[in-house]
């Protein structure tokens, strides 16, 4: 297992960038996931990686070798595929063992192999069995196991349960999860669905139009989102995000949104007057009949143990509300909120970024 | 309401009696298109005064005249010379002394027919090697002016054989490459390869790259992964693509009258040339006409699954 060092990463297709300027490195043992919508760049970045794809500059180092322009079949990396790609015309044994007869290994230590990554992955009584009659949850074992099997400085995988119905795609989480631990491996993981990443990623990078938006654990991107983008993209519904004109700057407690006083932070870093964001997960909402942001009910989501209150603020702004299931709301109803003083992000509205207040200070010290 | 579901059926099987209408469409279609070639047998089996006779004659003695004439070549001798000889040593031999004749050798039908399965079957085996390398190369990478070019190679086939074979005939005569089989390969392959090119290109499409990818992954080079990756799971379109060109490489009529003579004629222009006594010998038209339709059928026949499922390819994938 090594180390994967990814600097000024440069990819171009004609006019269209789809990947632009990345650095990052993903630790020996790391399970790192590259989260992003659809044509953000992570599925190139990752092909890239693995030699599927060159880059246009930028440099790429498994361990300590530079890779960035050899050919895939000479760097020991293997890759998973959404559409798992078992080769049709051989059985499950012959796809297992594929990449280990390429290199000319003794007969009787591929079988060894092979049978040690089938049981690895509960698949021994498939061995002989042709790819094409397997479930999707099989075939995904069976391009795990051609994946595991060589033992390779890293794996690469390329949204592999999106071809998985939503039930099977939580039990294998969990799997490759453990079969990542187990291994010891590094892994990087390319997924659109902030589930997967949340539940498995050690280190996410957010991408947005072939930019790193943000690189982090799953709680500092969640709590701490570093742009509007991220914000918006991560969590289900995503961050209430208010706008506001004002003037902020160091060691300010409290911001003015729509007539009333609402407590941040302490913010460590001034800001440039005009257009502020402030930033509200909706589980830091609060309904409190008589506070001074006022807002309307519009209607009310029942999820079980909670419900989604979709809200209108006086100054026009929707909002998303996380409540418990039985706090009694009906729509109509005029409210009053507060929010949840020490989990409150602002953001400058012109650049996008999320402007260092004391939460930023007290997670660098840890 | 109990009437409507008893009577009720489904809408994707056919009832009864679409299905006899249809079996009954099938039958007599069968019955149209197989009149000619049932004639065309018949005819083969009949004596030459049989096959001329008005009214056509159904029923008749079935003779092997004219397998026998296509053969050989036979000579009228007088009654007198024919006494001298020894009996009749064979079927054929026997029918050549009842018309006053003695055979004096083979005929041509057996080289030309030997012309035709080596230039037909070599030049399906050049057309589909490039084809299937140009239309993987098509399908998988960035070719400058890829689309002019897939149109050029299209484009080289709009041109009917015979406005074109005036100028090839002067380049043969040149190149020295006028009635040799190997000038007919040539030809016949430059034909079908945009065929080939265009057959294969969408199957080839078909094959997810990812296939190739994971071997290249899995420590192979790209033609490594062409030849265990892609090859076996293009069979089917290459062997559909196969089947046409050698229809085509085996049925040409109009280069190979004009640029064949001799040494590499085919039997497409042999056979209409095979003349009796006091015209046409039509039962030996016949039997060479019968004969040559055989390797086509055999080949069709045998390969049939996989045509089937090249020509059905794509529509039934997931």
């Amino acid at each position: 297992m090594a180390e994967i060092r990814v600097e000024n990463l440069h990819k171009a297709f004609g006019t269209f960038t789809a990947v632009r300027d990345s650095t990052f490195t993903v630790r020996n043992g790391d399970f790192f996931c590259l989260l992003g919508p659809s044509g953000c760049g992570k599925t190139t970045t990752l092909r890239m990686i693995a030699g599927l794809e060159l880059p246009t500059s930028g440099r790429i180092l498994l361990g300590k070798e530079d890779v960035t322009f050899k050919q895939a079949s000479a760097r020991d990396i293997a890759f998973v595929f959404q559409l798992f790609a078992l080769y049709p015309h051989m059985n499950v044994r012959a796809n297992i063992s594929y990449p280990l007869r390429s290199q000319g290994m003794v007969r009787s230590e591929v079988q060894r192999r092979v049978e040690e990554a089938a049981r690895t992955l509960r698949i021994t009584h498939l061995l002989d069995h042709p790819v094409s009659g397997l479930s999707s949850g099989d075939r995904q074992r069976v391009a795990l196991g051609r994946a595991i099997v060589r033992e390779p400085l890293a794996f690469l995988m390329d949204e592999p349960l999106g071809a998985l119905d939503a039930e099977f795609r939580e039990l294998m989480c969990g799997e490759l999860r453990a079969l990542h631990d187990r291994l010891g491996a590094t892994t990087v993981y390319v997924t659109h669905d902030q589930l997967e990443a949340m539940s498995m990623a050690d280190t996410i990078a957010v991408m947005n139009q072939g930019v790193i938006e943000q690189l982090g654990s799953p709680q500092e991107i969640y709590d701490r989102p570093a742009s509007l983008f991220v914000a918006d993209f991560i969590g289900s519904p995503p961050m209430n995000l208010l706008r506001f004109e004002g003037k902020v700057g160091r060691g300010d407690r409290s911001v003015r949104v729509g007539g009333a006083e609402i407590a941040v932070p302490e913010l460590h870093e001034d800001a440039a007057p005009g257009e502020l964001v402030l930033g509200v997960r909706p589980e830091h909402v609060r309904l409190n009949g008589d506070a001074p942001y006022r807002a309307r009910v519009i209607d009310s989501e029942y999820l079980g143990t909670t419900q989604i209150v979709t809200l209108a603020s006086a100054d026009g702004a929707g909002l998303k509300a996380r409540l418990p299931s039985d706090f009694a709301v009906q729509a109509g109803d005029h409210v009053g909120l507060t929010f949840h003083a020490d989990k409150l992000s602002l953001f400058d509205g012109r650049s996008g970024r999320a402007l260092q207040t004391r939460l930023h200070a007290e997670a660098a010290r840890g | 309401m109990s009437r409507g579901i008893s009577h009720a059926h489904s809408i994707v099987e056919p009832g009864p009696i679409s299905r006899n209408v249809a079996g009954v469409i099938v039958i007599v279609y069968a019955i149209v298109a197989l009149v000619p070639l049932a004639w065309i047998f018949l005819t083969s089996i009949k004596t030459p005064p049989d096959s001329i006779s008005y009214p056509p004659k159904v029923i008749f003695d079935p003779s092997l005249e004219g397998y026998c004439n296509l053969f050989t070549t036979r000579s009228r001798q007088t009654a007198e010379y024919l006494q001298t000889l020894a009996p009749p040593s064979g079927v054929c031999e026997k029918i050549a002394r009842d018309r006053n004749m003695v055979i004096v050798g083979p005929s041509n039908y057996a080289p030309r027919f030997l012309n035709s399965l080596v230039i037909a079957f070599g030049s399906t085996a050049l057309s589909v090697l490039l084809g299937t390398a140009a239309a993987y190369g098509f399908s998988r990478f960035k070719v400058p002016l890829k689309d002019d070019l897939l149109f050029f190679i299209l484009s080289t086939r709009m041109m009917p054989p015979i406005a074109v074979a005036i100028p090839i005939f002067l380049m043969y005569r040149e190149l020295g490459l006028s009635d040799t089989k190997l000038g007919m390969i040539l030809l016949y392959t430059a034909v079908n390869v945009s065929l080939a090119v265009w057959l294969l290109k969408g199957f080839i499409d078909e094959i997810p790259r990812e296939y190739e990818e994971a071997a290249m992954i899995d420590g192979y080079t790209r033609l490594q992964a062409f030849f265990r990756v892609v090859l076996p799971q293009a069979t089917t379109g290459i062997v559909a693509t196969a089947i046409f060109c050698l229809i085509f490489a085996w049925n040409e009529y109009a280069f190979a009258v004009l640029l064949t003579s001799g040494e590499a004629q085919t039997a497409p222009p042999f056979i209409p040339t095979i003349i009796g006594e006091g015209g046409q010998d039509w039962p030996a038209v016949a039997a060479g006409t019968t004969l040559f339709l055989v390797p086509i059928l055999v080949f069709t026949v045998l390969l049939r699954k996989q045509l089937l499922r090249g020509i059905t390819f794509g529509a039934v994938r997931k």
